[in-house]
């Protein structure tokens, strides 16, 4: 064998420990983010979660102006943390719609009640269809759309205090 | 072979970025008390359930399809095909057919749902990697930068058969 | 009191450790054969003090000792005792005492038995042990302390992650690590025979019962842990090509082709430039291994939570170590090389081949396990599977399931191609035949070549027995026959399985039945069931097939500690397969979730997993006989 093949084996491994090394201190991509940011939403319809507020449908994000829209659910811990800095959102003035994900009526309306309510439209997402649709893996979750239905930004994860400004900023952006 | 090292607690291996997401996982489940067929029994596993730990949980039942399958023997077959290439997008490392997380159970039902209105397989996988990117299927679709993974088989063998004939030069005749 | 003596039992055997290296260095390099000498002691004294770590560890988790991190973190007082016991392993630190543990009694059974090799070569190869162990006490003493104390003392700790508590969790690890690390032997020869250029026929006879008795613990190991899978998670999946599942493929993959390479050696003195690579890659891939499954960078559901600094010091430790043996390979290499020639056609050639093709498997597999992690630094995220690996290395399996059919058949040094056909005529009828048969049921493509090769595979492994005097016949060589037998036995195994499983899924009322491939099923009614720290609901199924009728019990059953549930299921064994069942959730109108599967011949995967170990142990009486035999025939001479 050449002197060359040799010093292969060692030259493989050099190669394999970078490769390694690099993903070892990588900040690990821990979330699953949806390939739907830039893309028009899906055509959806869904039907009302709770008497007396709409259901949602995917039209009605094509109405010229940008709307933030939640995937939540009465079961999720997180997003009972996230409400405050919702309803925030909709005291400046950002129109908020949501889909609630495999949830009942009575369970919703409880959330609403204890947590407060910045919805002007709750669809009801029994099967996850439009959670799939959109490219969302969990809740809570909140996508920026602007008025011409293209998903413009995706949150993944409760919307802490601090993000509310760079919210706000994408809407206004989304003009 | 599965080397038994510790798996991650339920509840902390289905939180993913931190404490800020929750997903229901592969490992926590919460059955419900449901009447059971004796009266007795009823009393006795609602007990049961009440000293059972009560997760953040949905309390919906899973979609039609998710634990149903398709009447059709070749539709099922093709459904399952596909879902055991499909990768559950809240466990750590499980495809949807192995899985017992909700969304898992969801995406499931989508797959048999559009496999019995007819949909081909790989459209169903094209529409969902337009959704999730190409992590969501355990067979890298062959791109820029997956063809040196597709090619490697190949080149392995190649690089192999040269060392053997090299083995083998010095023929004695 | 026990914590701080286990520590300390772990310090010293470090301390020895480093002066085993630092004897053996002296000796070698200054020719001091006294202080060489002393070498043997030091590597034995060193394997029982980790060995003692590892008794008080697991005395602390017996007793429940809640002041000790590792036992509040894993343990619970309610346990039962063997998951206490077991519990001790079924962590971080406490796995990685035992794969520290192991590579001590390692070096100090090399210290023991080894009297056939050179006293120069044994002194290298217990140094490099020493070193490897250095390494590794200082990753277990500096970053993962097993015996860290809580202060103040829980009240109780946060139990076992219920679905370790199996009896599994008793055999596996320890088998498992057995087999991993006993490979790190096999590597300290083949540094100790670099370094004192000593490669050769002796050298090969010597490694060999060492690399046998890892290779069988190996197999043993990954055997049951896909068996504790498989019936544990409850989907009827051995396998799944999961980056840990790879890590341990991967070492044995490189020890199977190590063990023909050594023979190759020993008998012809031939190969060694192969044997003295794969003896380092074997344990290299344990290393990578243990790294892949404690540093966090790849997901799996076996990894362990541990976090990147961790998985930096043993990145380290493995630049150190494989970089360092493929330094001294690539360098001293070329001044051992010469040795005997041989023709394509005959067995050393085909064991080549052999060599080649598991070499290439695990660079599939290495580079299918690695490849996410190169795309992400492409910030791409990619997820490598069963449908790649399947597709990638299946094929290649089989054709070295076609090897390992023809490669015993064949003479040493040259054969004629002509009267190697004559003699593989009935094993290629035989895959025919099969071939043909299986059109009727077409199973599928990979399953339909997987069942035919199987069936040449058996016809031709039984081969060498033909036309000889069966009492006269060498154990070794009925060693090789079971072992390769036990290949097609797990092949067909796996094949039909893939092929010809048969899947029900319902929801049932009790008295409703279910079918599932011969089988229906009844659901009977649902009870609740109270265990030693668990409750569960378990249902009772009756299965009738013809006559026969069998009652399942699967449940679902709830921990408190931690607060999880699990599936248990219900498996009917019998002699054409396994009807696996599961209990799954009520569906609020009275009925029940089942899933129920026929698996026709499952059990022979893991029924020839044990036939290849059992074949391997039948090499290892042969040869340790054949040289006890030999030795006293040259005391007598």
């Amino acid at each position: 064998m050449k002197r060359f093949a040799l010093w292969a084996p060692l030259a493989i491994f050099a190669l394999l420990f970078a490769v390694v090394a690099s993903g070892l201190f990588r900040p690990a991509e821990k979330v699953v983010r949806s390939a739907m940011v830039g893309k028009p939403l899906p055509d959806f319809a869904l039907p009302a979660m709770v008497p007396g507020k709409p259901g949602l449908t995917s039209a009605s994000f094509r109405q010229g102006k940008p709307r933030l829209l939640n995937v939540f659910a009465s079961w999720c811990i997180p997003c009972i943390a996230e409400a405050p800095q919702l309803m925030r959102l909709k005291a400046m003035g950002v129109p908020i719609d949501a889909i609630a994900i495999r949830d009942t009526a009575p369970a919703i309306s409880g959330f609403l009640r204890r947590n407060g309510d910045p919805y002007e439209r709750i669809g009801s997402d029994r099967a996850s269809q439009v959670q799939l649709a959109l490219g969302s893996s969990g809740v809570p979750e909140t996508f920026v759309i602007d008025g011409r239905g293209i998903v413009v930004k995706q949150i993944i994860g409760d919307i802490r205090p601090e993000n509310v400004a760079e919210i706000v900023q994408a809407v206004k952006d989304a003009r | 072979m599965r080397v038994r090292n510790q798996v991650p607690l339920p509840l902390a291996g289905g939180v993913r970025g931190g404490a800020s997401h929750a997903s229901p996982t592969a490992r926590a489940r919460h059955a419900l008390p449901r009447p059971l067929p004796r009266a007795g029994g009823e009393v006795i596993a609602a007990l049961l359930l009440c000293i059972s730990p009560a997760f953040a949980q949905p309390v919906t039942p899973p979609a039609h399809y998710a634990n149903v399958q398709l009447a059709d023997p070749a539709k099922e077959a093709s459904a399952r095909a596909l879902m055991e290439t499909l990768r559950c997008l809240v466990c750590q490392g499980q495809s949807i057919a192995d899985s017992d997380a909700d969304m898992a159970a969801d995406m499931r039902a989508l797959v048999r749902e559009r496999i019995e209105l007819g949909e081909k397989p790989a459209s169903i996988r094209d529409w969902l990697i337009a959704r999730y990117g190409d992590y969501v299927t355990y067979d890298p679709p062959l791109s820029g930068l997956t063809w040196p993974l597709w090619l490697a088989p190949i080149l392995l063998l190649g690089i192999g058969g040269w060392i053997a004939r090299s083995s083998f030069r010095r023929r004695t005749r | 009191m026990i914590a701080e003596a286990g520590l300390a039992a772990l310090w010293f055997a470090g301390a020895l450790a480093a002066l085993q290296l630092v004897m053996a260095a002296i000796g070698i390099a200054r020719g001091r054969e006294d202080v060489a000498a002393a070498v043997r002691p030091v590597a034995i004294v060193q394997g029982l003090l980790a060995l003692l770590a590892m008794a008080l560890l697991i005395e602390l988790f017996l007793d429940s000792d809640m002041s000790v991190k590792l036992v509040v973190e894993n343990s619970h007082s309610a346990k039962p005792w063997l998951y206490k016991f077991a519990g001790a392993w079924g962590n971080h630190e406490g796995s990685m005492l035992l794969w520290v543990t192991i590579l001590g009694l390692a070096g100090g059974a090399v210290a023991i038995f080894e009297r056939s090799l050179p006293e120069r070569t044994l002194t290298a190869t217990l140094g490099a042990q020493a070193t490897i162990a250095l390494g590794f006490y200082a990753f277990l003493l500096f970053s993962s302390n097993p015996f860290a104390r809580l202060n103040p003392a829980a009240a109780d700790g946060l139990g076992l992650n219920p679905l370790l508590q199996d009896p599994g969790l008793a055999f596996h690890p320890p088998t498992l690590y057995t087999g991993y690390v006993g490979l790190s032997v096999a590597f300290s020869f083949a540094v100790g025979a670099l370094v004192t250029r000593d490669v050769g026929p002796a050298f090969a006879k010597a490694m060999r019962p060492w690399v046998l008795v890892a290779w069988i613990f190996l197999t043993l190991g990954i055997t049951a842990g896909s068996y504790w899978a498989y019936y544990e998670l409850g989907w009827g999946g051995w396998w799944f090509w999961d980056p840990v599942e790879n890590a341990s493929l991967m070492p044995w993959l490189a020890a199977t082709a190590l063990l023909h390479s050594v023979t190759v050696l020993a008998t012809r003195d031939g190969l060694r430039a192969w044997t003295i690579m794969l003896a380092v890659v074997a344990f290299s891939m344990s290393m990578i291994g243990t790294f892949l499954v404690r540093s966090g960078i790849l997901t799996s559901v076996h990894a362990f939570a541990v976090d990147p600094e961790r998985g930096a010091f043993i990145l380290a430790l493995l630049a150190i170590y494989i970089g360092g043996a493929l330094a001294l390979f690539a360098a001293r290499i070329g001044t051992v090389r010469a040795g005997t020639t041989f023709d394509p056609v005959s067995r050393e050639g085909w064991l080549v081949a052999n060599n080649l093709l598991l070499s290439v498997i695990l660079g599939i597999v290495l580079i299918g396990t690695l490849y996410p992690i190169v795309a992400a630094s492409f910030s791409v995220q990619l997820s490598v599977g069963p449908p790649f690996f399947n597709k990638a290395a299946g094929p290649i399996a089989l054709l070295l399931v076609a090897v390992m059919a023809v490669g015993p058949l064949l003479r040493w040094r040259r054969d004629d191609a002509k009267a190697v056909l004559r003699r593989v005529m009935l094993p290629i009828g035989a895959t025919l035949v099969a071939g043909i048969a299986l059109l009727f049921v077409w199973p599928g493509v990979l399953p339909w070549a997987g069942l035919s090769l199987a069936a040449g595979l058996a016809v031709a492994s039984v081969a060498p027995l033909w036309k000889r005097n069966l009492k006269r016949t060498p154990l070794f060589t009925y060693g090789m026959v079971i072992a390769h037998l036990g290949i097609a036995v797990s092949l067909a195994g796996m094949a039909s399985d893939s092929a010809f499983t048969k899947e029900t899924l319902v929801a049932v009322r009790a008295g409703e039945p279910a079918r599932v491939g011969p089988y229906t099923v009844t659901l009977d009614g649902i009870s609740p069931v109270i265990g030693e720290n668990w409750s569960a609901l378990e249902a009772r199924l009756t299965a009738t097939r013809g006559g026969s009728e069998s009652i399942l019990r699967p449940q679902l059953r709830f921990f408190a500690n931690p607060p999880t549930s699990t599936n248990e299921s219900a498996i009917l064994t019998v002699l054409d397969g396994q009807l696996y069942t599961v209990l799954g959730q009520p569906d609020g109108q009275g009925r029940w979730q089942l899933r129920l599967w026929w698996k026709p011949f499952v059990t022979l995967i893991w029924f020839g997993g044990v036939l290849i170990a059992l074949g391997g142990m039948l090499s290892l009486l042969g040869r340790v006989r054949r040289e006890r035999r030999a030795a006293i025939r040259a005391e007598w001479a």
